[in-house]
Parts: structure tokens; sequence; C-alpha cells
């Protein structure tokens, strides 16, 4: 039985076996998220998603801490979509490369589950009726498919 | 000794701080979004932890809510935090109590 994503027999790295179809709904991605990174409001559940607080009960210490790390954070998050961008046509990705995908499949289903306020106990039927809704439920649900593809190969 | 009475000065700010050695420890939350072989790989890549103890922390998060994942120096908990977040996952730190 072989996956979409498994490691290569010979030479190190992972073979990516999706269709031509898939690849051009993940090539769509990139500019999902980075339309959310660039938006720069804070105040968006997305956002705050992406760049959570560190302390709980410290406001004065998370601001201290998000400006510290938040361009870091950023700037890693804009360096996997540009590699998942590069490569998500490729057949054959390094590992390296693989773990790129990884954090921008992820990145995209916290986009996705936020702006559908998915829960542990959600069903398709809670997405019917709308066709925008079916639609981005649905890509959620293939992003779950296959990130936990991802991550089989990656723990393999 | 001080003949006069010392002037009133500022109390001190940030009386947690003044307590030394309390360790801190980081918490990772529950959310429904992220799946749970990816919160044990993670804790995996990122803490070094054996898969077992991995999985372990992955369902305290999952079946109560949080879970403490490391613990140590303020600095060293701010730096796990950091990689918690661009891991997606929802992380906070706080004084262990």
């Amino acid at each position: 039985m072989a996956g979409p994503v498994r490691r290569s027999r010979r030479g190190g790295g992972f073979d990516i076996r999706i269709s031509g179809r898939e690849r051009d709904v993940l090539a769509t991605l990139p500019e999902t998220l980075r339309a959310v990174l660039a938006s720069g409001d804070t105040g968006d559940p997305v956002a705050r998603r992406l760049f959570p607080s560190a302390y709980l009960d410290d406001e004065e210490a998370s601001k201290e801490f998000d400006e510290v790390v938040r361009d870091d954070l950023f700037e890693r998050r804009m360096a996997a979509i540009a590699t998942f961008e590069r490569t998500v046509r490729a057949d054959h990705v390094s590992e390296d490369e693989l773990i790129d995908w990884l954090a921008a499949l992820n990145d995209v289903r916290l986009v996705l589950g936020v702006r559908l306020a998915v829960t542990e106990e959600s069903t398709e039927a809670d997405f019917a009726g709308e066709q925008a809704t079916e639609a981005a439920y649905e890509l959620y649900r293939y992003l779950t498919y296959l990130e936990e593809h991802v991550v089989g190969a990656l723990s393999a | 000794m001080a003949q006069v009475a010392p002037v009133e000065t500022e109390r001190p700010t940030g009386d947690e701080d003044v307590v030394p050695d309390l360790p801190w420890i980081v918490i990772v939350w529950n959310d429904p979004i992220n799946l749970m072989s990816y919160v044990v790989y993670v804790f995996q890549k990122l803490f070094g932890y054996p898969r077992e103890k991995a999985t372990t922390l992955m369902l305290d998060v999952h079946h109560k809510g949080r879970a403490v994942v490391s613990e140590g120096p303020r600095e060293k908990c701010e730096f796990d935090v950091a990689r918690l977040h661009a891991h997606g996952l929802w992380a906070t730190m706080q004084k262990d109590r």
C-alpha cells in the first residue's frame, strides 16, 4: 500500500505521489498564507492563532516577547511557504523540503480551522449549505489527510 | 545607623521576580485543529523526547486540556515557547507554583 508521501527507497528524501489536480489545489495555498501573514491585523483570530501570547496573565511580558520573536516567526513561515511553492510540483523532495511542506500545510490548516471554527466534534454536515464554506471544509479535510501522511513519512 | 527616617522609596516592582530559583514551566494547550500525530512529532523533534513520552504528553493535552512540556530558567522557556509557536502549537509559560 503506497501512501501519497513516503521515504525514497534509495538516495534519501521522499517521494510525493499525488495527482496534478491535487497539486493545482496545493499551489493556491501560498497566496492564502501570505495574505494572512501580510495583513498585520493582530486582532484577527487567525493572526492570534499563528502568533499566540506567550503569557496568559501578563500582557506586558507577552508584548515584549512578541516584539522579540515575531519577525523571526514571520520569516520562518515565509521561508517554508517559499520552499513549498518551489517544490509543489516535485515528485521527490529532500527531508528539509518536506519539513517545510509540513510547516506550510499545518499553517494553512490552522488558518482554515480558525476561520471555520472547527471543533473536535465537527462533521461535514456542520459546514453544508454555503458553497464557499463547503469548499473550505473539503480543503481542510484534504490537508488533514495529506498532513497525516507527511507526519507519518517523517516519523517512520 | 541612620538617625533620620529613610526617605520613602518606591515599592519594588515585579514582586514575583524577587523569589529566586522558582522554575518556569511551558504549557501546551489543547486545540481542535492540530493533529495528534503532528503534536507527538513536534514534541519529539523539539525536545528529543522518546515517542512514548511524547505520546503521553500529547494525550494529556488532548484529554486534560493542557500539559507541561518543559521547564527551566525563563530564557529557556521563552526559547521553547517560540519554537512551539513556530510549529503552530498553542503554548504559554508561567512560574511553577
